[in-house]
């Protein structure tokens, strides 16, 4: 199990090593540097100054090196549209997507997970083959005629909810926090609902057919023969089995949360890093793309690990093979 | 004779296709009595586990009890419905499954899937639960059992598991027992422990036993007496003894003659010339007739006796007799 | 029917014959989802092809505009010019239906586009992987498990912000349509390799194969000949699938303000300059472009279900 784990450890290393060499390509050789720092009225001697600042007039293993320690350090360079160092920038603004990620994270897998169980257990029921209906609709539908759907329809019509915005923040500690008023609970509602959909979807219709494959099994009937509850061979028995191979699925789904938090940023302006990302493609800011880019794989790699030890966790199979394996 | 454990009456049950209502199992009636070992063989889709899954409850829709009573210890169960069924299932009858590679959850240690089931049947502490759990595993001769509790199904042999299948089918004490081909999926070295196991633990406690298989060699092995299905219907019913060497119904003739029996030298092997016709193609009168070496006209047209228990022996017209195995 | 046959020869005839009379032109029949969601997407092709015949102005004619059309409600005449618009106008006049009809076909070439390069590239590599293993095999499958690690979305927004940084700035919206196809197609094309790669390892062994090794044949035409034509049904499940995403994806970009330019507005363009009007009333913007584009996606999406059950039920 240990080796297995230190396996995929160098193996994720090794995905940042290779994300790390695309940003800084980008860095180096999408545009001039030196051009997107200076204005237009530079001397030689600016740009001189500025090429050994920057260490470009070294050689290119040494640039790499310099530009992954820094990016491990969180130095990611100064922003071309604001000025500003990139890591403050998306120190600021991470608050606001973490929090609407773990929101619609927590709605995506609770109902997913319980409507797919509903449905798989309903399968002939009219409430089930309704949601059923609903749900392929749903797959098809884009994230950000959701959010506009609901801004419409909630904001506009009714006017119950804000339509962008995070409402009053607090801060706790260095972080801002959307938590604590009336006003960020309200603006958070929309915005998690848009981006939990779709994850909620797929997590359903996921767990739907897992649990139906699950309860044909021998295990369930013999199960049902030794006759327990429904709500022990349901829950105890063919859900947890279910759960298996969802999780693997559901992990990869919450790293897409964070990537498609870039939509519903965009469709709510709610002031995360993702509209921050959209913006620097806008203008073309590469210190900030290069720098979303390292932190949103550095954020996948973990989510990808984390599923594998929780797969470890669940199936006693796994563990039992992978220790004998070695 | 005291009161049977188990009563089947004219058993049939239906399943309503869009080809026209299918009978796999059709007036079958017989008894079980206390301690005793009643066989039921026939080839695969003669109807043996169908007549199973009906005394336990759990025809999978839309296959249902059509006709006939079936009664376990006198009280009439297959009009139960819901939990009434489900309080039965593993108090009253137990059942073993034909593959113990599937029939075990495989992510909850079996010490557990023995206390839920005896927790679920049984007015006892989960202390006295996991005391009887060890217990029971000791009873069906897993060596260690005190800490083979805690083990999952994959660190168990099949032979060990088909084992720990039959402990969690008498856990909560049942008076009959359905053993639905328990050896089939087993290594031949295996199956007559497993066999004697099931015997001796039965008789021991007085439980009866439905014993479904295709193999002969197992019905004589440990068999009192014995059922012939075909087609759905019962061919032939009477002490193993007497249907082995003096079978009266033809097809149970041409079933013997189509096992390799070691009493019968070198003999070769009989072969029942053509195949069980579908249940949806059944022919008119004695469903057997067109296989049958010795039907005759009025075969075709009306079907042989019902057999009562105590009445006729076999379902024929035309009854063998006194005819040594060819 | 008569007429057809008369006027074709005994061989296409019996093609014809063939192809109506196969197991997959049943099930076609067989299933009503299939024809309805395959009349819509006929339709709508149809009027992406044809939209400057059918649109009854030229949106982008400066000269066909008139800022007083402006606003103008769906089915009423305009308050100024007593112009009536079907679906209405936006703010510089320009009729609705007219920008729905090129939008439409802005969305599907892009989305056909993208799926082409995404197939060609992903077939390519697929065969190339899976005939010639070795370090070649591992490259090409290791770079799709790393891009595979991140949605397709992400990527095609990263290689879209690369390009226009590389892009000069005056070419920049000129160049977004085919930035886009690109991002596109680069995002989607690991499906296709891996599918073609797993069916290229299974052909390879088989005896033909060897045959035609043994004959001589070379490499590349071994893949084309012999290897090809046995992953085509998949191929075309996954395209067809692909196809519906891509067009989602377009959309997505080109709402979020890095796809397609105002200048050469996509449905998703469109919707998100609709989106702008949704808080003064003016719903029609908004509406219609997205109700096409939800049409569209949901209509390519079920034929694409439809094709996976039909061709190859094993396919998941």
């Amino acid at each position: 199990m240990l080796a297995f784990i230190i396996r995929r450890v160098f193996q994720s290393i090794l995905v940042l090593l290779v994300v790390g060499a695309v940003a800084f390509s980008m860095f180096r050789f999408v545009g001039d540097p030196i051009d997107n720092m200076l204005g237009q009225e530079r001397t030689q001697a600016d740009i001189e100054r500025l090429r050994t600042e920057l260490g470009l007039d070294q050689p290119f293993p040494v640039q790499y090196y310099k530009f992954l320690k820094g990016a491990v350090q969180g130095n990611f360079g100064v922003s071309y549209r604001q000025g500003r160092p990139v890591s403050d920038i998306l120190i600021e603004r991470a608050p606001a997507t973490l929090e609407l990620a773990a929101v619609s994270g927590f709605l995506a897998i609770t109902i997913g997970i319980a409507l797919g169980v509903f449905t798989a257990i309903r399968r002939n029921g009219f409430t089930a083959n309704a949601i059923m209906s609903v749900s392929l609709i749903g797959v098809s539908l884009p994230t950000f005629l959701i959010g506009i759907l609901l801004i419409y329809l909630f904001s506009v019509e009714l006017g119950w909810l804000p339509s962008f915005g995070r409402g009053e923040t607090v801060m706790v500690g260095g972080w801002s926090t959307g938590f604590l008023t009336e006003s960020g609970l309200k603006a958070l509602i929309l915005p998690s609902i848009t981006l939990g959909l779709y994850q909620m979807t797929l997590i359903m219709r996921l767990v739907r057919s897992e649990m139906l494959e699950v309860l044909r099994q021998d295990y369930i009937r013999f199960a049902r023969a030794r006759g327990l509850r429904d709500r022990a061979v349901n829950f105890r028995h063919a859900l947890k089995n279910t759960l298996v191979p969802v999780i693997t699925v559901t992990g990869l789904q919450l790293g897409s949360i964070i990537a498609f938090a870039i939509i519903t940023e965009t469709v709510f302006q709610w002031p995360g890093v993702g509209l921050l990302f959209i913006n620097a493609i806008q203008f073309v800011d590469i210190p900030v793309m290069a720098a979303y880019l390292m932190l949103i794989s550095v954020m996948f790699v973990a989510i990808n690990l984390i599923v594998d030890l929780l797969y470890f966790a669940i199936d006693p199979r796994l563990r039992a093979d992978r220790t004998a394996a070695h | 004779m005291a009161d049977p454990v188990l009563s089947i009456r004219d058993l049939t049950v239906e399943i309503p296709t869009r080809y026209g209502i299918l009978r796999p199992v059709s007036g079958v009636s017989y008894d079980i009595a206390a301690g005793e070992i009643l066989g039921v063989v026939g080839e695969s889709g003669a109807g043996k586990s169908m007549a199973g899954n009906a005394v336990i409850g759990l025809l999978s829709p839309p296959a249902h009890i059509a006709a006939g009573e079936i009664h376990v210890r006198g009280t009439r169960v297959d009009q139960l419905t819901g939990d009434a069924m489900r309080r039965l299932r593993g108090k009253e009858i137990g059942m073993v499954f034909q593959d113990p590679l599937t029939s075990l959850n495989p992510l909850l240690r079996i010490g557990d899937q023995l206390t839920e089931t005896m927790l679920a049947h049984l007015d006892i502490s989960r202390a006295e639960a996991e005391r009887r759990a060890v217990a029971a595993l000791e009873e069906v001769g897993i060596p260690g059992a005190a800490e083979r509790v805690g083990s999952y199904p994959h660190e168990f042999s099949g032979g060990m598991r088909q084992r720990v299948v039959i402990a969690l089918a008498l856990c909560a004490e049942p008076s009959l027992i359905i053993a639905d081909e328990p050896t089939t999926a087993l290594d031949v070295s295996v199956q007559a422990q497993i066999i004697a196991l099931l015997k001796k633990l039965c008789r021991e406690r007085g439980t009866a036993v439905m014993l479904i298989t295709h193999d002969m060699g197992v019905i004589a092995e440990a068999a009192d007496r014995v059922a012939v299905m075909y087609a759905g219907q019962l061919a032939e019913l009477g002490p193993v003894r007497d249907v082995l060497t003096a079978p009266r119904h033809p097809y149970t003739h041409g079933l013997m003659g189509s096992t390799p029996l070691a009493s019968r030298g070198k003999d070769r092997l009989h072969q029942i010339p053509g195949a069980m016709p579908r249940l949806d193609a059944l022919p008119d009168g004695c469903a057997f007739h067109p296989r049958c070496p010795r039907a005759h006209d009025r075969c075709r047209v009306s079907p042989g006796p019902r057999i009562e228990d105590g009445g006729g022996r076999a379902a024929c017209l035309f009854p063998m007799v006194e005819e040594a195995v060819a | 029917m008569a007429d057809l046959t008369q006027t074709t020869t005994p061989v296409e005839r019996s093609r014809l014959r063939l192809a109506l009379e196969s197991d997959f032109a049943y099930q076609f029949r067989k299933s009503p989802v299939a024809i309805v969601s395959a009349a819509i997407v006929l339709f709508m092709v149809l009027c992406a092809v044809f939209a400057p015949l059918i649109a009854p102005y030229d949106p982008f004619d400066p000269a066909s505009l008139n800022l007083m059309n402006g606003f103008s409600k769906p089915m009423e005449p305009n308050a100024f010019t007593g112009e009536t618009f079907w679906l209405g106008t936006d703010d510089q006049g320009r009729d609705v239906f007219s920008t729905i009809l090129y939008g439409m076909r802005i969305s599907l070439f892009v989305g056909v586009a993208a799926v082409l390069f995404a197939m060609v590239l992903g077939v390519t590599l697929g065969l190339i992987a899976g005939y010639l293993g070795g370090w070649t095999e591992t490259i090409i499958m290791r770079v799709a498990d790393v891009q595979l690690t991140f949605p397709a979305i992400l990527v095609a927004m990263l290689i879209f912000g690369i390009a226009k940084g590389i892009t000069p700035v005056e070419y920049r919206d000129q160049m977004a349509i085919w930035v886009l196809i690109i991002a596109i197609g680069l995002s989607d094309w690991v499906q296709f390799a891996r599918v073609v790669r797993g069916a290229t390892l299974v052909e390879k062994n088989k005896e033909y194969v060897q045959a035609a090794r043994l004959i001589g044949r070379g490499s590349g035409a071994i893949m084309l000949r012999h290897i090809l034509p046995n992953v085509l049904s998949p191929v075309l499940v996954i395209a067809t699938i692909s196809l519906a995403l891509a067009i989602i994806a377009e959309a997505t970009l080109s709402f979020l303000g890095v796809g397609a330019p105002p200048t050469q507005p996509s449905l998703g363009t469109l919707i998100r300059i609709g989106q702008g009007f949704l808080f003064s009333g003016e719903w029609w913007i908004l509406l219609f472009p997205a109700v096409t584009l939800l049409a569209l996606a949901l209509s390519v999406n079920l034929l694409g279900d439809w094709l996976r059950d039909a061709l190859n039920p094993r396919l998941r």
